[in-house]
């Protein structure tokens, strides 16, 4: 019967969709990223030291054993030292190419993302709530749902031109599936009782949408997004490593054809440190919005 | 087994009929089979009326109650609210339902649950705040105002989805087994606080169980309803005094004799009627 159990438990509805997205990129981040992002889950008030602790530790464990790789006499130049890395970094992100490079690509990550969460919510909610479209539909989406994104670029090259429309089309389309599956699972889930309860007490229309059917769902289409934010970023990256003049997947590309080593490492920490970010901020988000949702799941299982 | 309601707080001369059943039919359609779950029905509540629903279990009592709350249509006959045809969730009618853990909004706190039907009502802000205390003492749940539904014992959420009926001030108050998944010693509580609210407020409960104890503690009227395809098989009045109470009330000699008529009334039921459906 206390708040404690908040943020106990980790969401995981069923249903959830996974896309299958074929080309692999994580293969592109640092192993610092990939690292941080397998953190443990204790967030006791007073864990806070410890979990610092959690936190940096295997990473710095990590970055110490790659440097030492990288002192030995025969490293190659293709594996510089962390120190070339860090370099590297602070020259060339904290400089102009941050406003020319970082700002562009997060700008399209984050309308490309937005523009899919929208049509991803407002299309699940119509497919969800009406069986009839559902099946009229359906087909279609599951068809362009296999569609693997990146193979839209040399498209949207040729009808979009090279700007920033095709990459936000490519992010969109890529990220969009996970977002419209959840919803309409979450929109379909909605408990009959308490959707007879809405309809004796008058709530209709768009009341019954916000409080009853999005809320209801909000923890699948939580999921979706939370799978749609790591596509996105993905998705960026890679619409800029053709035919493009900026971004961060641009420079990368550049600085591997021109043999910048140590810079082509630091585009890949920076895109490792964004992807950390944004999904600590979307954790953040995340518990806000459902924090009754992780206190129901922990309520049902420990009484 | 006929009484004069000498204890009944409402009674003022003659009670109109504020719900009224009239020959209701309910066929469910499924392709080649079709099932009559409820065959015909009639009766009329009073209004204060605290009427009191039994039957066997699969006789379609569920099924009743979704046609008189406007959730479902029934496929042939009437239901009317003070006059007025149901045809659709009428504003006059709150429900309580049995799955309490189903029927409260998890995401909202215990009072955002209770107030959510008067803000689509439109009351006034000042209005809404009283009548969620008020509700909210009367099953006294006040200091659990912030409290999120899920945090609460089954009694206690189902004391929620009461005060959210209650605040709504109804004019027929539909329960739906309300108390059938609450243990026995919160059900006896809940049941007073039942009988309570029904003096205090006046308002016309109809009140569905299966269980015939329950029924005729709870009730001025039983009605038996017959096996599937269902029939109004017996209105029996209970003729107990309206000051009732779990330990002497039960004792009551009266209390065994109804009880025994009750069940005696469901057992012909199960047995009786013939034409089973499916």
């Amino acid at each position: 019967m206390s708040r404690t159990t908040l943020g106990q438990a980790q969401p995981t509805p069923e249903n959830t969709h996974t896309p299958s997205p074929k080309a692999d990129p994580t293969e592109q981040e640092s192993p610092v990223a990939r690292t941080r992002r397998r953190r443990p889950g204790n967030r006791g008030p007073a864990g806070a030291a410890l979990r610092t602790a959690h936190v940096l530790l295997l990473p710095a464990v990590l970055i110490g054993v790659y440097w030492a790789f990288t002192a030995q006499p025969g490293a190659g130049f293709y594996t510089p030292t962390p120190a070339a890395i860090g370099t590297a970094f602070v020259e060339l992100w904290f400089s102009d190419r941050f406003f020319v490079d970082v700002l562009p690509s997060l700008g399209r990550l984050a309308v490309g993302f937005a523009l899919a969460a929208l049509i991803g919510v407002g299309l699940g909610v119509l497919l969800g709530l009406d069986a009839r479209v559902r099946a009229t539909i359906e087909p279609v989406l599951e068809f362009l749902r296999a569609i693997p994104p990146p193979v839209l670029v040399p498209l949207m090259i040729m009808l979009a031109g090279i700007d920033d429309t095709m990459k936000i089309t490519v992010i969109v389309f890529g990220c969009v599936w996970p977002i419209l599956l959840n919803t309409v699972e979450g929109v379909r889930a909605v408990d009959p009782v308490l959707s007879d309860t809405a309809r004796c007490y008058g709530i209709t229309g768009t009341t019954r949408l916000r409080v009853l059917i999005l809320r209801s769902a909000s923890p699948q289409i939580m999921a979706g997004l939370r799978l749609a934010l790591a596509l996105a970023i993905i998705l960026m990256v890679i619409s800029e490593m053709f035919a493009s003049s900026s971004g961060l997947g641009f420079a990368i590309v550049q600085f591997q054809r021109t043999f910048a080593i140590p810079e082509m490492w630091a585009g890949m920490v920076l895109l490792g440190i964004i992807g950390f970010v944004l999904s600590s901020l979307f954790e953040l988000v995340e518990g806000r919005v459902l924090g009754w949702y992780r206190g129901l799941r922990a309520a049902h299982r420990g009484e | 087994m006929t009484t004069t309601h000498e204890h009944t707080p409402h009674h003022l001369g003659e009670r109109s009929a504020m719900l009224k059943v009239t020959g209701l039919q309910k066929i469910y359609n499924g392709g080649a089979t079709a099932v009559e779950a409820v065959r015909d029905l009639t009766f009329e509540l009073a209004e204060g009326e605290l009427v009191c629903l039994v039957g066997p279990s699969g006789c379609g009592k569920t099924t009743l109650l979704k046609c008189i709350a406007g959730l479902m249509a029934p496929t042939d006959g009437t239901v009317e609210l003070a006059g007025q045809p149901v045809l659709s969730p009428p504003p006059g009618m709150a429900v309580v339902f049995q799955e309490y853990g189903r029927s409260l909004f998890a995401w909202m706190s215990v009072s955002d649950n209770v107030e959510l039907p008067l803000k689509e009502k439109k009351l006034p802000k000042a209005r809404r705040a009283e009548l969620v205390a008020e509700s909210l003492a009367a099953v006294g749940l006040t200091e659990f105002a912030d409290a999120y539904p899920w945090q609460l014992s089954g009694g206690m959420q189902q004391r929620v989805a009461i005060a959210r009926a209650v605040a709504y001030e109804p004019q027929v108050l539909l329960m739906d087994e309300p108390f059938a998944a609450v243990d026995a010693q919160t059900r006896a509580d809940l049941e007073d606080l039942v009988r309570e609210l029904w003096k205090r407020l006046g308002v016309t409960v109809l009140f569905v169980t299966h269980d015939i104890d329950e029924a005729v503690y709870l009730g001025e009227r039983v009605l038996v309803l017959s096996n599937s395809p269902t029939v109004v098989q017996d209105d029996i009045t209970v003729d107990l005094p309206a000051e009732r109470d779990q330990l002497t009330t039960r004792q009551d000699e009266r209390f065994t004799q109804l009880r025994a008529h009750v069940y005696a009334q469901i057992q012909q039921a199960k047995k009786g009627t013939t034409a089973p459906a499916a």
